[in-house]
Order: C-alpha cells, then structure tokens, then sequence
C-alpha cells in the first residue's frame, strides 16, 4: 500500500466512550503530511485515547478518521500499517535487535536482501549499529527506546505515533533523546503524533501542540502561541502560568486588574465587559523590584542557580509564586512587580 | 565465626528450616530410599536386581509401560492444545472469574466422583446414548466406558482444569502491548500468535506439558473404575497396585514405582533439555 504520500490525516468528531464514560469527546484535526503534533494534556485527559483510536487499538464511538479521501477507522491496526512507539517499548523480547526492527518488512514479505538492507540503515540511522545481534533485555533504556524508534520507521509508515515515549527515561536521558526524535524527523519528514504531559517536550518538538481536557480540545496552535497567549486559563496554568489570581478587571483605555491590593495593567485574552476576571502571571515574570506594587511577604524560596523561586503572600492572602534574582530569606518584606503584557486577563 | 556465618547468610532464622527439613526427610526421602533398596531385596531371594530383569523379562508387566504412555501422552496433548486457545480468549474478558470457576470445578470434585457420574452418563443406558439413540443419531450404543476411552475422558475432564490454570497463568504474563505492537507492524491473528505468543509462551507450555503429563502418567482410579484394568488400560500403577495388594509382593511394587518413577523424569528431563534451546527470558516489554 502507497499510503505514504498523503496528504493530510483528518480526524472528524472523533469520539470515544468506555460505558458511560466519554474518553474523547469529538476531535476534529488536520495533521498535514511532515508535519509533528504534540497531544498534550493532564493524565486522564484522553490523550492516550486519542492515540489509541488513531492507531486502531480501540474502536471508534462515533466520527471518522480519513487519509486524504480514504476512510481509515474502519480498518484494524494491521491495515492502517501506522508505526507506533510504546511507554513501554513493547520490544519483542525473544528476538535480536535485528530482528525486531526487521519484523514489519517480514510481515510485507519482502525479499530478504532488502530487510537486510533497510534494517541497517534504520539502525545507523537511530546510532545503533553493532547492537544488532543482542536482546531487547540486555540493552540499557535509552538503546530500547531506539530499537522502537527504528522499529516503527522502517516501513516508512505515512505516520508515526509515540505513546509518551521518554516518560521511562532519566532526565539526562530524556533530554538527549529529545533531540534524537527532532533529528530523525527532520531526516525522515514522516508525520508525527506525540503523546505527552510534559509541555517542555511538547514545547521543542512539535510544529503544532493540541491542548486536551476532559476528552475535548482546548487549543491547538503552534508552540508559540500556546506559551504566549493560552486561549483558556486552564490551558494557561498547565502551559506553566503558575499564578491564575481571581480578580475583578475594569475595562476602560487600559485593562485594570487588581493583585494582592495593587492596581496593575494587564492584557485581555477574552475579557469584553468590565467584572470577575482571572490574571494568569508566569512566577518568572512576577519578580522583585524595589519599586513594585505589589506588597508581599517571602514564604518559602528556592535556589535555582541562577535566580531564586519562591512563594510570597500578599496581605489580602493572595499566594504568589516569583522569581528573584537576589537571594530572599523566609519572612522578609519584597515589592512585585510585572509587565502588562506578561498579565493574561480572561473572563472568569 | 558467626559473622563468618552471617556473611553467607546462616544466622538464628535459618532454624526455622529445621521442621521443614525434618519433614521433607521423613516423608519423601526416607520413604523413597526404602522403596529404592526395598526393590534390590526380591521377595523370594536371589539376585539384586531379580525385581527388574522380571519385569523387562515379562510382556504382561513391561507392556505397562507403553499403555500408560497410551494413555498419558495423548491427553496431555488434548488437554494443552485446548487450554491455549481458551487462555487466549479468557485473558480478553473482562471478567473471566465465572468461566474461570467453571472450569475449576473438576478438580475440587476428586477422581473417583467424576468417574461415578462418567458411569451414569456416558454408560450404555447413560444420558448420552438415550439422547443419541433417541434421536437416531447411532444406532447401537456407543462405548465409552471400560475401555480406553473412558480412561480419556475421564483424565481429560479432571486434568484440563489444571493444565488451563496453569497455560493461563503463562499467557496473562505475556505484556498485551507485545501483541499490539506486532498488528501495529502489519501481522495478522495467526502471524502474531506465531512469531510473538507462541516463543513465548513455549517454555510455560514445557513445564505445563511435564506437570500434567507427571499426573496423568499416575493415573490409577479412573483406570480402575472406568478402563480395562485387565487389557488395554492395565497402565503401570495397576501393576503396582496388584504387585503389592494382591501378591503381596513389596519388593516388586516397589521395583514397579522405581521404574514408573524414571520414567517420569526421563520424559521431564527431555523436555526440560528441549526447553534451553528456547527463548526463556521475561514475556514483558522489557524496562517498563
């Protein structure tokens, strides 16, 4: 099957429900042809779900998936011939490195000079080569993870699923293998869908992020948008706007939002009228100036390096999270202060 | 000293062994070094090993032998062959514990009450030949007792349960996203069950094979009540039994259950020696 030169996947009000339970409530995406799409979201979000039913390990409930103008959700996963990469890397643990990523092109029926052949590359290509005779079992996490990488590429499928793929891994390791998946997708240009709940990962990788909650998307937009300007407050607490402070804002030239007692400017998302608003503030863009407005006193702080984080409460009661770049102690009185534009205002 | 002794790993819990060590000596070392030495001093004298060179030198006892095998080898075949494909299907239900219990209900029945209810169903005048004469299904009755068959069925329907236990027990450990990943890569039923179940299984499937072949190769109740204890179904522990209950003649029981015994472990250690050119590691996806 020539399914590879497609043009765009289309996913139409998919939906699917466990018993009563709506899992996924009706995503609607166009996922063009190179490019990669994080599906981001909090455990429970229906992400994993959503990855599911594309990969057609779990059925639909209702909508369709279509590559270009080809139904593909009535197909099983063997028909759809997707590459998927497992959390767990679901490496066949009684075959060789080579033969688990040679298993696919076995299962075309390929001739066996050509398996051979494309096995090699796709291992030079994910830096495994010489590893080719050993076990899944007696390779470290990181060399599973580019078995499972090879393994899903090397039929050159129209499009690669990763299942939180680095989730297993340490820091180190997940960092180094960050750029191992951005580098072979830029090499290989297969379209890509990312599971993850880390929005850093999410953040570097992908052309375009889907934000997931409670089964339903909540923005898809391109990294910058999404760390910018989170079309929801939800969406901005996870995308790190630690700060999301109830307060009443008063449309007039400018935008007036009142935090810890202190009049501040800020920016409107989606405030049309004056009334109950809430102030999304990043904590590295809530930092201590001699001349804030803000009023506070320093409850915990932490060394970071470079710069300390920590929590302060305002005398209305208000918890902060900031940033300082002088060390503060427990107890101490600071001012805070932040940029309008670094103040998301939305309509509670 | 006792730190020499810690360090490799013998301190004061160690006594707890003890009992257990006891026991394993009195009830099944003991009484099988007897046997063994009991089966070298024949009964009426003579050489050491009159016992064995009268059983290989007899066809009415050495035939034992290739009857139970008959008999054994078979079933345990049957039983296993059906337990993998209902472990299959039964990891996919999302309760299972019904069936599972079902199934289980044989063993707890024992040997001798299955082989009673085998008599009123499968007899002559049994449920089964009504039904099928009834409906002119056969025209005579069909035999399904005292012969080999009953002998079949009978270990069949009191070893599945055991042999299905354990196949399931092999096939819930084997990581579901395995398979799914094989459909993924393109396999269908069949290619997936052989390329990714099957080797992995295997090695469960050798052990299952040698423990339910181990209790069929005992066989002597349903042998007794529902075979030919006298012709085709006369396997090994009736010669034993008779040998000892009926000759009086302990010695040679006790050669007859040596033989029966490597018997036994010959065929295990067999499969076993098959076994390590298998696969055995873990069934899961390795670092999870």
């Amino acid at each position: 099957m020539s399914l590879r030169n497609f043009k765009a996947l289309r996913l139409d009000a998919m939906s699917r429900d466990f018993g009563s339970l709506n899992a996924l409530k009706g995503i609607t995406l166009n996922v063009e042809r190179g490019e990669f799409i994080a599906l981001l979201g909090p455990s429970g979000c229906g992400k994993s779900t959503a990855l599911n039913c594309l990969a057609g390990l779990l059925p639909l409930s209702s909508g369709s998936i279509w590559l270009d103008d080809k139904r593909i959700d009535t197909l099983g996963p063997e028909g759809r011939g997707f590459g998927m990469v497992f959390q767990n890397y679901a490496l066949f643990p009684h075959m060789s490195v080579r033969k688990n990523i040679g298993f696919g092109l076995r299962m075309q029926n390929r001739p066996k000079d050509e398996i051979a052949r494309r096995v090699e590359e796709a291992m030079r290509l994910v830096r495994l080569t010489n590893q080719g005779d050993k076990l899944p079992g007696q390779l470290s996490g990181g060399q599973q993870q580019r078995v499972a990488i090879a393994r899903a590429i090397v039929v050159e499928p129209p499009l690669v699923l990763m299942d939180e793929p680095l989730s297993n891994l340490d820091a180190k390791l997940r960092l180094e293998m960050r750029a191992e998946i951005r580098r072979i997708h830029a090499s290989l240009g297969c379209a890509t869908i990312y599971v993850t709940h880390d929005q850093d990962e999410a953040l570097s990788l992908a052309d375009r992020i889907v934000v997931l909650r409670d089964g339903q998307t909540r923005q898809i937009g391109t990294p910058a948008e999404l760390y910018g300007r989170p079309a929801h407050s939800d969406v901005a607490e996870f995308m790190g706007y630690r700060n999301i402070i109830k307060t009443a804002a008063i449309l007039g030239a400018n935008l007036e939002v009142t935090i810890g007692g202190a009049k501040l400017w800020g920016t409107s998302v989606d405030i049309t009228a004056s009334g109950d608003a809430l102030a999304a503030i990043r904590p590295e863009d809530l930092s201590v100036s001699s001349d804030g407005p803000i009023s506070a006193i320093v409850q915990t702080a932490e060394y970071r390096g470079r710069d300390f984080f920590g929590v302060a409460l305002t005398q209305d009661g208000t918890e902060l999270y900031f940033r300082s770049e002088r060390a503060v102690r427990q107890g101490e009185p600071i001012r805070l202060s932040a940029e309008p534009h670094r103040i998301l205002v939305y309509a509670a | 000293m006792k730190d020499a002794l810690a360090r490799k790993g013998i301190d004061g819990v160690t006594l707890l062994l003890l009992p257990a060590v006891f026991f394993v000596f009195a009830l099944f070392i003991y009484p099988f070094l007897y046997g063994l030495f009991l089966s070298f001093a024949p009964k009426d004298g003579g050489w050491w090993l009159g016992n064995y060179a009268k059983f290989f030198s007899d066809p009415f006892l050495y035939d034992t032998i290739g009857k139970t095998l008959l008999v054994a080898v078979p079933v345990t075949i049957v039983n296993l062959a059906c337990s993998v494909p209902v472990a299959l299907r039964v990891r996919l239900m999302l309760k299972p514990k019904l069936l599972t219990t079902i199934l289980v209900i044989p063993i707890t029945l024992g040997t001798v009450l299955v082989a009673e209810g085998m008599l009123n169903y499968f007899g002559p005048r049994g449920w089964l030949n009504r039904f099928l004469m009834e409906f002119h299904l056969v025209s005579e009755p069909l035999h399904l007792i005292h012969n080999y068959w009953g002998v079949f069925l009978s270990l069949v329907i009191t070893g599945f349960p055991f042999t299905f236990l354990l196949t399931l027990s092999y096939v819930t450990g084997i990581d579901p996203a395995l398979e799914q990943a094989g459909a993924m890569l393109g396999a269908r039923g069949w290619d997936r069950f052989r390329h990714i179940l099957m080797p992995l299984l295997l090695p469960g499937l050798m052990i299952t094979f040698c423990l339910s072949f181990v209790q069929a190769f005992s066989v002597f109740p349903s042998a007794v009540l529902l075979g030919a204890p006298a012709g085709i179904t006369r396997v090994i522990s009736v010669a034993a039994y008779t040998a000892a209950f009926e000759e009086y003649d302990y010695s040679m029981a006790s050669a007859i259950a040596m033989i029966m015994a490597t018997v036994q472990v010959g065929i295990v250690a067999l499969l076993l020696g098959l076994q390590s050119l298998f696969y055995s590691g873990p069934a899961g996806g390795g670092k999870g």
